[in-house]
C-alpha cells in the first residue's frame, strides 16, 4: 500500500501531507530557537553595561557566511524550480552549489570556533591581564600574540573608538601566570549563548545538507520513477533550508553586530 | 510515468504560486492550472522574482553591516535598526522562497499559533524584570 497524499492534494487541507508535516516541524523549531533567543535577551539585559562583549566576533567572516547562506537559499529555490520546469540537469547543478555552500559555511564557522578556542585571557600574579592568541605552550612558558590591558573592562568593547588593536608577541613565564582561560563557552555568558545558538544552528545546517545530499545523490533515482514526489521532497527539504537561513539572518546581527 | 492526479497537483501548486485562486473541486481551475503548468515561461518569471529577492537580501546584509558602524546616538537605536533590517530580510525569505505569500489557510493557521506563542516567549523576558527574587543584588 502506498503512503497517501505524497503527491495528490488532500481534500480537507488543500496540501500534500509532507507540507503540513514540515510546517508543523518548523513551528516547533521556531519555539526551540525562540527559547534560546529569549535566553540571550535575558543574559544581555542582566549583564553589567561595561561587561557585555562588543566586537568579539569577526565581522567580515560573519558577513561572508551570511552571504554564503543567502546564496545557498537561492540555489535551493532554483533547484526546486528546475524540477518544476522538468530540468533535472539544472537541479543537479543548483543543489551541487547548495552543498558546496553548506560546506563552506560550516568550514568558516569551524575556523571561527578554532579562533575562539585558541584565544586566551591570562591573569598574571601582578594583576596585569594579557589577552591574545596562543602561539606556543611549553612547560615553563606561554607565548601569545596579543596585548596587555590594565583594566579587564578594556577587553569587552573592541569596536569602541578608543579600543586598542595593537598586537605583539608576548612571552609569559608559567610561574607568573595566576589564571589562564580560553574563550570557550565557559569564559563568559555571551560566549555560552553564542556557542549554543551557533552550534545548534550549525547542526541544522549539517542535517539539512545531509538531506539535500541524499536527494542530490542516491535519492535522485526517484526522479525517474515519480518526478512529482521527488519534486515535493525537494520542496520540503528546501523549506527547512530556508528556515535555517532565516535563523542565521537574526543570529548574525544579534551576535556579531549589536 | 506521471499520473493524471500528479500532473494536476503540480499544476495546482504552480497556479497557487502565481496567485491564481484555485478551488480544489473546480474542474475549470484544474484545467487552468494544467495550462499554466505547460507554460515554462511563466515559471521563468518566478525565477526572475527569486533573483530580485536574492539581490535584496544581499543588499540588506550589506546595509546591516554598514548601519552597525554608524553611531545613531545610543545603542538602542542601532539595535532597532539591525532588527528592523533582519525582520525585513526574514520576511522576504518567508514570503517568496518559502511561498508564504500564496499559501493555504491551514499553513497560515499553524503559523498564527506559532507567532502567538513565540511572542509570548519574548514577552516573558519583559515580565522577568518585575520578578526579582528577594535579596537580589542589583548593580
Amino acid at each position: 500500500m502506498d503512503i497517501p497524499y505524497t503527491v495528490a492534494i488532500r481534500p480537507d487541507t488543500g496540501l500534500y501531507n509532507a507540507k503540513v508535516g514540515i510546517w508543523l516541524f518548523l513551528a516547533s523549531e521556531v519555539m526551540l530557537f525562540g527559547a534560546l533567543f529569549s535566553a540571550y535577551i535575558l543574559l544581555r539585559v542582566g549583564a553589567q553595561d561595561d561587561f557585555w562583549p562588543h566586537g568579539w566576533l569577526n565581522i567580515p567572516l560573519g558577513t561572508l557566511n551570511t552571504l554564503v547562506l543567502i546564496t545557498s537559499s537561492i540555489t535551493t529555490v532554483l533547484a526546486w524550480a528546475s524540477c518544476k520546469m522538468n530540468q533535472f540537469g539544472r537541479f543537479k547543478v543548483f543543489h551541487a552549489c547548495t552543498l558546496i555552500l553548506a560546506a563552506t559555511f560550516v568550514g568558516i564557522k569551524s575556523y571561527e570556533y578554532h579562533d575562539k578556542f585558541t584565544h586566551y585571557e591570562i591573569t598574571l600574579n601582578d594583576g596585569r591581564i594579557a589577552d591574545g592568541h596562543l602561539l606556543e605552550s611549553k612547560p615553563d612558558r606561554v607565548v601569545i600574540r596579543g596585548r596587555f590591558v590594565a583594566d579587564r573592562k578594556d577587553l569587552f568593547d573592541l569596536r569602541a573608538p578608543t579600543a586598542s588593536h595593537k598586537h605583539e608577541e608576548i612571552t609569559l613565564p608559567r610561574a607568573d601566570i595566576k589564571r589562564m582561560e580560553s574563550y570557550g563557552p565557559w569564559h563568559h555568558t555571551y560566549l555560552a549563548i553564542y556557542f549554543t545558538l551557533t552550534g545548534l544552528h550549525a547542526l541544522h545546517v549539517i542535517g539539512g545538507a545531509i538531506v539535500i545530499g541524499f536527494l542530490w545523490g542516491p535519492g535522485s533515482r526517484l526522479w525517474r520513477r515519480d518526478p512529482e514526489r521527488f519534486t515535493n521532497r525537494v520542496e520540503i527539504s528546501g523549506l527547512f533550508w530556508h528556515f535555517v537561513d532565516m535563523v542565521w539572518i537574526f543570529l548574525f546581527p544579534v551576535l556579531y553586530l549589536i | 510515468m506521471e499520473t493524471k492526479t500528479a500532473t494536476a497537483s503540480r499544476a495546482l501548486s504552480m497556479a497557487s504560486m502565481e496567485g491564481v485562486e484555485t478551488e480544489l473541486q473546480s474542474p475549470q481551475a484544474t484545467e487552468q492550472a494544467l495550462m499554466n503548468a505547460q507554460a515554462p515561461e511563466s515559471f521563468a518569471r518566478h525565477v526572475r522574482g527569486y533573483l530580485y529577492v536574492f539581490y535584496a537580501l544581499i543588499f540588506g546584509t550589506l546595509i546591516t553591516v554598514g548601519a552597525s558602524y554608524i553611531p545613531f546616538g545610543n545603542r538602542e537605536i542601532n539595535i532597532a535598526v539591525a532588527l528592523f533590517i533582519a525582520i525585513s530580510k526574514a520576511s522576504l525569505v518567508a514570503c517568496y522562497f518559502m511561498h508564504l505569500i500564496s499559501e493555504r489557510k491551514l499553513i497560515y493557521g499553524i503559523l498564527g499559533f506559532t507567532a502567538f506563542f513565540f511572542l509570548g516567549l519574548m514577552f516573558l523576558t519583559i515580565g522577568s524584570f518585575a520578578d526579582f527574587p528577594r535579596h537580589t543584588v542589583t548593580h
